[in-house]
């Protein structure tokens, strides 16, 4: 499976939840197969999905899910120690790991060679890590937001990207959108 | 009140709950004192950009937001201010060390010190220098400021307002 294949799954599980998604086609795959208000796409800034997923989990109660790639938790390493020392139970972090950059044409990521994000998370303190396959994200998705507590997805897929249109909604709607959906 | 407490008594009187810093000697006192502070959360972050991140999150989630930084991570978050903080109309009080300025005893840091005044004008972020310690009697409508405009605001202290480095 490919990330636009997965998302396409969990898209159901996703509605209604706040969501960050990571920069580029990420939000450009997920804005075409299932845009929402409370849906926050990051058009800058590689990297900082966790980051913004974590602030916005420990602000406020509803769970929040942020879908990053193993590339730009590779750009951001040191967010795991972060999410590891300041436990949010609302706080899902849900890496689709294709071991590319698929961005920027597919590039090979250290993640998708020797380095493992599943055995990453653990060492850096991170109580609650799964590795699952394309086809089992739904099921785990769904579990973690049932159970309650911070947890680490590392989805293993292949790599690939669905052609989808470039998102130009202007950045303080989505902004503005998004806090209205997080205060609803 | 000691300066530390005095600005942190000023964030929280600003309803600012959530604070991130990146550790710098001359801040030590200021980033206990958030520490401290029962009605803020402080997240430690490893890198000034990833802070800026946890802020947007906590904004988002309603709750002010503030970083605590030195002002070479001016050089490391120019990227995060102006796609995240500034793209999406954010506001972020920036509480920076000024170091590299008179006192330093550090040569290194002048290097970036010569930058940062510079940099900050060409992003078009608000800056202000505490260089007395009655510049702090501005830092509550610098805040109020901040998050009247929905700006990142540069607050660069420097080594004199902090009383040197105990030299």
């Amino acid at each position: 499976m490919i990330r636009s294949e997965i998302l396409r799954d969990i898209a159901p599980i996703l509605d209604g939840q706040l969501v960050v998604c990571n920069i580029g086609i990420p939000s450009q795959e997920l804005h075409a197969i299932h845009d929402q208000a409370s849906n926050f796409y990051m058009l800058g800034t590689m990297g900082l999905a966790s980051s913004i997923g974590l602030g916005l989990a420990l602000s406020q109660p509803k769970t929040v899910i942020a879908i990053d790639g193993d590339g730009s938790v590779l750009t951001n390493l040191g967010t795991l120690p972060t999410i590891a020392n300041n436990v949010a139970d609302n706080y899902i972090l849900l890496i689709i790991d294709n071991g590319s950059y698929g961005s920027t044409g597919d590039q090979p990521t250290y993640a998708g060679m020797k380095t493992r994000l599943e055995d990453v998370a653990p060492a850096c303190g991170c109580a609650n890590v799964v590795s699952c396959t394309g086809e089992d994200t739904g099921y785990v998705l769904k579990a973690a937001i049932a159970g309650g507590q911070q947890t680490v997805i590392v989805c293993k897929c292949d790599s690939g990207n669905a052609k989808m249109p470039v998102i130009t909604m202007d950045p303080v709607t989505i902004r503005d959108r998004f806090m209205g959906a997080v205060k609803a | 009140m000691n300066i530390s407490q005095r600005l942190v008594a000023d964030f929280v009187a600003n309803d600012v709950g959530f604070i991130t810093t990146v550790p710098c000697k001359q801040l030590a006192g200021v980033i206990d004192a958030v520490e401290a502070h029962d009605a803020i959360r402080h997240v430690p972050a490893n890198k000034e950009d990833e802070g800026m991140g946890l802020c947007a999150g906590a904004f988002m989630g309603g709750t002010r937001s503030a970083i605590i930084m030195q002002n070479t991570a001016i050089g490391v978050t120019i990227n995060t201010l102006v796609t995240l903080i500034q793209y999406y109309r954010m506001p972020l009080p920036m509480l920076i060390s000024y170091r590299g300025e008179l006192r330093e005893p550090v040569a290194c840091q002048a290097e970036m010190a010569v930058h940062t005044k510079a940099l900050l004008a060409q992003l078009n972020v608000p800056t202000y220098h505490f260089h007395k310690t009655a510049d702090a009697d501005e830092f509550d409508a610098i805040l109020k400021y901040t998050f009247m405009c929905n700006k990142p605001v540069a607050i660069l202290t420097d080594a004199s307002f902090w009383g040197g480095y105990g030299e």
